[in-house]
């Protein structure tokens, strides 16, 4: 007696991308009025400018819906066709069921498979390439990979050192068969023993028992030890973009797009010059207008380099997610 | 061979110039990072990180916090590639 083993194409790609951005701009002069900075610190420490925060009654399930039916529609395709869902959050309104579940059905995709992928800020390329290796196994035909954060839950808006950084929004791509290879290999890793470098400021049993206990505390807003965090992902994870590169056996000089996680236009910078890329290559800086969306940031990036011109449909883009974990993956892909 | 103070300087000097565009003159022994030379937190990280790399030594976040002047720099590097 012997199992049968699920059989799989050769190639997986990108077949569309869509996003969601929160209609409420927020303002630099807006997060001013609960710290002592100013516009043109954050701006200078940070390159944004401005970012998007959803309304109160918009959750992480909605923004998700919204940019996974933009994704499957430029794929041209329809929501029953979609067999597998993964959502990349680190902010969904609940610790379960998953937000994929529950955007599954509102999609009209069930009985699609679905689950949540928590990995920070890397989470999105880590969905990415467990959609791609679902596709190449077998295991799924088309997937819908979503980026979504509802960061602003989780911020402490008198916090000077994230208050201007997070920001809500989502983005999505398909992932399905194609003709030729479409996402390079996934370079990824983790580094625990710096788990509390970016972190929520207490766990939520804590929460609970302190308010239990008469207590005011804080709400368990994201925290950061910024110095430590740039200093990882600039001088450790360029040589992981680099590694991508090589897996995906291209060199820097065939890419059209650099499309990073956007944490802070100041890590992206520091990135590109010791990844020495070439001139030619667009930089997306979504980051400007967008800020730090953790999981969203990159799907974002990417539908806003497309939607501008800034690069185009077959071009070569590096990715790479990295933050919370720490954890960090990267890839080489084309661009839908 | 251990560097000297001034090679020390020297060296500091240009990391800075490259990363901020100072001239590697303003960079004195008793001026302040953050005060006279106007290097933010993250600039000062990326001068830190390139130093590991020039003189072959470590500096450790936790140290990199204490370094508020070139002098703080300079003394730790040249106490730590001994």
């Amino acid at each position: 007696m012997s199992l049968h083993s699920s059989v799989g194409v050769d190639h997986a790609a990108i077949l569309g991308v869509g996003a969601h951005r929160p209609s409420r701009v927020v303002t630099n002069d807006d997060v001013c009025e609960h710290i002592d900075s100013s516009d043109e610190w954050i701006r200078q420490r940070t390159g944004i400018e401005e970012r998007r925060w959803a309304a109160r009654d918009v959750s992480v399930v909605d923004m998700g819906l919204a940019a996974g039916r933009e994704a499957v529609e430029a794929a041209g395709l329809v929501p029953a066709d979609i067999d597998t869902v993964i959502t990349a959050t680190v902010s969904h309104e609940y610790a379960t069921p998953s937000a994929a579940a529950m955007i599954t059905e509102a999609l009209g995709a069930t009985p699609a498979a679905a689950w949540d992928v928590s990995a920070g800020c890397a989470g999105f390329c880590h969905g990415l390439a467990q959609a791609a290796d679902a596709v190449r196994a077998g295991t799924s035909r088309r997937v819908l990979v979503i980026g979504v954060e509802k960061l602003s839950d989780y911020t402490d808006v008198t916090d000077r050192s994230t208050a201007f950084l997070f920001a809500d929004g989502a983005g999505a791509v398909v992932v399905g068969e194609s003709p030729t290879p479409g996402i390079g290999p996934t370079v990824w890793g983790s580094d625990g023993s710096q788990w509390a470098a970016i972190r929520n400021t207490s766990t939520w049993p804590d929460y609970r028992d302190a308010v239990a206990a008469g207590e005011r505390p804080k709400w368990p807003a994201l925290e950061q030890e910024g110095q430590k965090v740039f200093r990882w992902a600039v001088w450790q994870m360029a040589p992981v973009a680099q590694r991508a590169i090589d897996a995906a056996g291209i060199t820097a000089d065939e890419l059209g797009a650099f499309i990073p996680h956007q944490a802070n236009a100041r890590i992206i910078d520091a990135m590109v010059k010791q990844l020495k890329l070439p001139d030619h290559v667009h930089v997306a800086r979504d980051i400007v207008t967008s800020g730090n969306t953790s999981s969203g940031s990159i799907p974002l990036a990417m539908h806003r380099v497309l939607a501008d011109g800034a690069a185009r449909s077959g071009d070569l883009a590096l990715l790479i997610g990295y933050g919370a974990g720490l954890s960090y993956a990267a890839q080489v892909v084309v661009l839908p | 061979m251990a560097l000297s103070e001034n090679e020390i300087l020297a060296g500091v000097a240009e990391l800075v110039n490259e990363e901020t565009g100072l001239p590697t003159e303003s960079v004195e022994m008793d001026k302040s990072f953050t005060d006279d030379l106007d290097i933010d937190s993250l600039s000062m990280t990326s001068i830190v990180v390139q130093a590991e790399d020039k003189f072959s030594v470590t500096i450790p976040d936790e140290d990199t916090k204490n370094l508020k002047t070139v002098r703080d720099v300079v003394t730790y590097i040249l106490n730590a590639q001994s």
